[in-house]
C-alpha cells in the first residue's frame, strides 16, 4: 500500500515541541456573544421547524426533518452500550450558527474562529498535504477549499446544506437511504436538527490523490452538533476522507450526533479516517455506513481518543460479488471514559470479504468495549470474514469487554474470530526503563506498539497526529 | 580516574525466599570479570538486582557507583547512571521500532538529565552512528527498521543486545548469560561484539557457562558463587578449571555453602 512505504522509521523532529503537558490540549473555547443566531435550549417541532426555516429548505426536507423527529421521540434510548442515563435531551442547543457565511479565504473567516483552526493546525495541514478542507465549527461549514484540478474533474466537495439547494437530484438520489431515520433513535434525531457536514461526489474513474479532510469544532456549553456527510464514490473512482474533531472543555455536557452514508459504486474505493478527540465532555454518538457494489473497496479507520462516552460501529454492506470491506478501529479510554466501538460487516452478496481489526487501550478506569457484528445472508455464498481484536489494560481499575456478534445463514463461507486481552508486562516495562526510558516514556511506547499495526496504515501526517495524541494520553498517567 | 561499582553485603530476597546473603564484588570501568556458579546459585539475581528489577527486594546492604547508593533509584536512573544489562530472555515488544527504542534509549542516557518530551538525539547524528555501529557488529541494516525483538531467533535477540550495549556505552555491564543458547557461529558473533565493544571505558561482568566468551574476552577476575555468596575469587585460571571440572571441587572446598545449597533444593521453587 503506498501509504505504508511513506512511513518509515523517519518521524519528523519536535513532534512534541508544543505540547502541554497533560492536559487535553484542545479544551479551550472562544466568546459566543456575537453569533448571528442560537436555537432556544432544548428540542420540540417548533425547533426542528425553525432550523429547516431558517436554512431556507424545500418542503420535502422539513417534512423529512418533522417524521424523523416522531421517530426520535418515539424510540426509547437504547440501555445496552454504554451509560445514557445522563443525557438531558432538553439541556441541549440544537443549533447554534457562528457566523453567517462559509469563506473561501480563511482571512475572511471571523477571527476568532480563525485562531481555533490555526491553533488546531488546520491552514497548515491544507497547505501540505490536503486536497481539500471543511470547517464546521457548531452548527455550520465556515471554510471550504478544494483543489481547482479536482473540481475541473467534477468532484464535489461541498457542505451538505449547499448540496441540498445545489445538486438537489444527486442529493434526493442518495440522502437517507443507506441511513434512514427509523434506522436508530440517534439516526433520527440526526435526520430532525441535521445541519453541515461533507458532501462529496467523485465522478467515475477519478483518483484524488491526497485526503480531503472535515474538521469538526464544537465550541458552546451543552452544545449539540449533528453534522450529515454523504460520500458517493462512483465507478473506478477513489478517496482518502479525513475527519477530525475536537471540543472545549465544559463541566456539562455536550452531544454529538452525526450520520454518515456512504456509496462505494463498481470498482469504486473509499477511505475513511476519523481522528475523534472530544473532550472528555462530549456524548459521542455516531451512525455510519457504507454501501460497497461489484469489487469495490470501504475501508473504515476509526481512531476514537476522546469524549465521555463513544457509541460508534461503522458498519459496511457488501451488496455486490466482489465487494470488500475492511474496519481498522483504535479506542483509547481514560478517566471517565467509556468507548463503545466497533464494526458491523454485512455480507448480502457472494464472494465479498470483510476484515475487523480492533484495538483498545484502558487506563486509570477507563473502558473500552468492542461491539461488533459479522453477518453473512441468505444466498451470500463464499464469503470470508475475519475478525481480530486486542485490548490492552494498563492498569487493575481499568476495564475491556468484547461483544462480538455473528450471525451466519449460509454454509459455505470463511468465518474467524480472534481475540485477546493483555496487559503490560512488568518485564516489557523493566526491560525498556533498564535501557534509560522513564516509566512513562516506556509506558507511552508499549501502547504506540500495540496500535503500530494500524497506525501504520495511516498517511504520515495522521499517524504523528495519532501517535502525538497517544502520547498525550499517556502523559502524567503512571504512578 | 576510574568509576567503580561497589557491591557490599548484599541481601536480595524473592517474596519470601532471600537468594543473595551477603555478596560482596567490585567491578571498576576496564575490569573484565567472570562470574560462574551452579544453576541456582544466584548470578542472575545479582544482575537483576543490580539493574533494579521491582520483584527483587534488597533486603540488606549496598550497591554505589562512585560512593552513590543506587538501591533507591529505578532503572532508568540506573541506566543514566552507566548501568547496562544484557537480558538474558530479551523481552519482546511488539509494534516497537528497533531504530525508534534505540533513538529514545541512547537520547535519555546520553543526557541523562533530558525531560520526557524534549527533544531526541538528532536524527541525522543517530542514524549515522546507528548505521556504522551495526556494520561493524555485522548486524544486517534491516534490524533497525524490526520490532524489538519480535520473531527474533535466539542468536538475533543476543546480537540486539550486544548492539544496544555499544550504542548506549555503558560503565558497567553486566551480561547475563548472552552466549546460552546459541549455535557456535552465534556465540563467535556476540563474543567478537563484546571484544570490540570492552575497553578501558567499560567494566564487564560476565555471567557465563561457555567458555567462549571468556576466550574472546580474558576476564582478570573469576567470581564463583554457591548459595548466594561469593565463594571464591581467582584469575582466568580459575574459570578454566571450572568448565573442565565443574563444581564439584568448589563444593568440597565449601561444604557449608554446599550444604545451604542442597537445603535450597528441597524448598519449592519460588524463582
Amino acid at each position: 500500500m503506498a501509504t505504508t512505504e511513506a512511513l518509515n522509521t523517519e518521524v519528523p523532529e519536535n513532534v512534541n515541541a508544543e505540547v502541554s503537558i497533560g492536559e487535553y490540549q484542545f479544551g479551550f473555547h472562544d466568546p459566543t456573544d456575537e453569533y448571528p443566531f442560537m436555537s432556544q435550549k432544548g428540542l420540540n417541532r417548533e425547533i426542528v421547524a425553525q432550523i429547516s426555516e431558517m436554512k431556507g429548505e424545500p418542503g420535502w426536507m422539513r417534512d423529512f426533518r418533522l417524521k424523523s423527529f416522531e421517530i426520535f421521540e418515539s424510540k426509547p434510548t437504547p440501555e445496552w452500550g454504554g451509560d445514557l442515563s445522563g443525557m438531558d435531551f432538553q439541556d441541549i442547543f440544537y443549533y447554534v450558527k457562528a457566523s453567517d457565511r462559509q469563506e473561501k479565504s480563511w482571512d475572511d473567516v471571523p477571527d476568532d474562529i480563525r485562531k481555533t483552526y490555526d491553533r488546531l493546525g488546520i491552514p497548515e495541514a491544507e497547505k501540505k498535504y490536503l486536497a481539500g478542507v471543511k470547517a464546521q465549527y457548531e452548527s455550520e461549514v465556515v471554510y471550504g477549499s478544494l483543489r481547482e484540478d479536482l473540481a475541473a474533474q467534477g468532484v464535489l466537495f461541498t457542505d451538505t446544506d449547499s448540496a441540498l439547494k445545489d445538486h438537489p437530484e444527486l442529493f434526493k438520489e442518495y440522502f437517507g437511504t443507506i441511513i434512514p431515520p427509523s434506522d436508530n433513535k440517534f439516526a433520527a434525531l440526526n435526520s430532525a436538527v441535521w445541519s453541515g457536514g461533507s458532501f462529496i461526489y467523485v465522478p467515475p474513474g477519478v483518483n484524488i490523490d491526497f485526503p480531503l479532510q472535515a474538521y469538526f469544532r464544537i465550541n458552546t456549553e451543552n452544545m449539540g452538533q449533528f453534522e450529515r456527510t454523504l460520500i458517493i464514490v462512483d465507478e473506478g473512482a477513489n478517496i482518502h476522507y479525513v475527519e477530525g474533531c475536537t471540543a472545549p472543555t465544559y463541566s456539562s455536557d455536550s452531544l454529538h450526533s452525526a450520520v454518515v452514508e456512504i456509496a462505494v459504486k463498481r470498482e469504486g474505493r473509499c477511505r475513511y479516517t476519523t481522528i475523534q478527540n472530544w473532550s472528555n465532555n462530549v456524548y459521542n454518538l455516531v451512525t455510519k455506513r457504507a454501501m460497497v457494489y461489484a469489487d469495490g473497496l470501504m475501508e473504515w479507520i476509526d481512531g476514537n481518543l476522546g469524549s465521555k462516552l463513544t457509541m460508534k460501529y461503522p458498519a459496511i454492506y457488501l451488496m455486490e460479488p466482489g465487494a470488500r470491506g475492511e474496519t481498522l478501529s483504535i479506542a483509547f479510554a481514560s478517566e471517565g471514559q467509556h468507548q463503545d466501538a466497533g464494526a458491523k460487516m454485512v455480507h448480502c452478496a457472494p464472494n465479498t470479504s470483510s476484515r475487523i481489526v480492533s484495538k483498545s487501550i484502558s487506563k486509570d478506569g477507563g473502558r473500552s468495549s468492542y461491539r461488533g457484528l459479522a453477518k453473512v445472508q441468505k444466498g451470500a455464498t463464499n464469503c470470508k470474514s475475519n475478525v481480530v481484536c486486542d485490548a490492552l489494560i494498563l492498569d487493575p481499575e481499568s476495564r475491556s469487554d468484547t461483544y462480538p456478534y455473528i450471525e451466519v445463514e449460509e454454509d459455505d463461507v470463511a468465518m474467524e474470530h480472534e481475540a485477546s486481552v493483555s496487559k503490560i508486562a512488568e518485564e516489557q516495562l523493566l526491560y525498556l526503563m533498564s535501557r534509560g526510558l522513564t516509566e512513562v516514556e516506556a509506558s507511552a511506547m508499549i501502547v504506540t506498539g500495540f496500535i503500530e499495526p494500524l497506525v501504520k496504515e495511516l498517511p504520515m501526517e495522521y499517524a504523528v497526529e495519532m501517535n502525538r495524541l497517544i502520547e498525550l494520553q499517556m502523559e502524567g498517567s503512571v504512578g | 580516574m576510574s568509576s567503580l561499582l561497589k557491591i557490599e553485603n548484599l541481601h536480595v530476597s524473592v517474596g519470601e525466599t532471600e537468594i543473595l546473603k551477603g555478596v560482596n564484588l567490585e567491578l571498576r570501568q576496564g575490569e573484565v570479570h567472570a562470574l560462574m556458579g551452579p544453576n541456582g546459585s544466584g548470578k542472575s539475581t545479582l544482575a537483576y538486582a543490580l539493574v533494579g528489577h521491582p520483584k527483587y527486594e534488597i533486603t540488606k546492604g549496598s550497591i554505589s557507583i562512585d560512593g552513590k547508593d543506587i538501591i533507591e533509584l529505578d532503572p532508568a536512573e540506573r541506566a543514566r547512571l552507566g548501568m547496562f544489562l544484557a537480558f538474558q530472555y530479551p523481552v519482546t515488544i511488539p509494534g516497537v521500532k528497533v531504530a525508534d527504542f534505540l533513538r529514545h534509549a541512547v537520547s535519555n542516557v546520553r543526557n541523562p538529565d533530558r525531560k520526557e518530551g524534549e527533544e531526541l538525539m538528532p536524527m541525522r547524528d543517530y542514524r549515522k552512528e546507528l548505521r556504522s555501529t551495526m556494520q561493524e557488529l555485522n548486524i544486517d541494516a534491516e534490524f533497525a527498521r524490526r520490532y524489538l525483538n519480535d520473531g527474533f531467533s535466539g542468536g538475533e535477540k543476543k546480537r540486539m543486545e550486544i548492539l544496544q550495549l555499544a550504542m548506549l556505552k555503558p560503565k558497567f555491564a553486566i551480561l547475563d548469560e548472552t552466549d546460552s543458547g546459541l549455535d557456535s557461529d552465534a556465540v563467535r558473533v556476540v563474543s567478537e561484539g563484546l571484544k570490540k565493544l570492552s575497553g578501558p571505558h567499560m567494566g564487564v561482568l560476565i555471567i557465563t557457562h561457555h567458555e567462549r566468551l571468556l576466550e574472546y574476552n580474558i576476564p582478570q577476575y573469576t567470581h564463583v558463587m554457591l548459595a548466594g555468596r561469593i565463594v571464591e575469587t581467582g584469575d582466568a585460571e580459575l574459570a578454566n578449571e571450572l568448565h573442565n571440572n565443574g563444581y564439584a571441587g568448589v563444593r568440597e572446598r565449601h561444604p557449608e555453602a554446599a550444604a545451604e545449597e542442597e537445603a535450597a533444593k528441597e524448598e519449592p521453587a519460588t524463582v
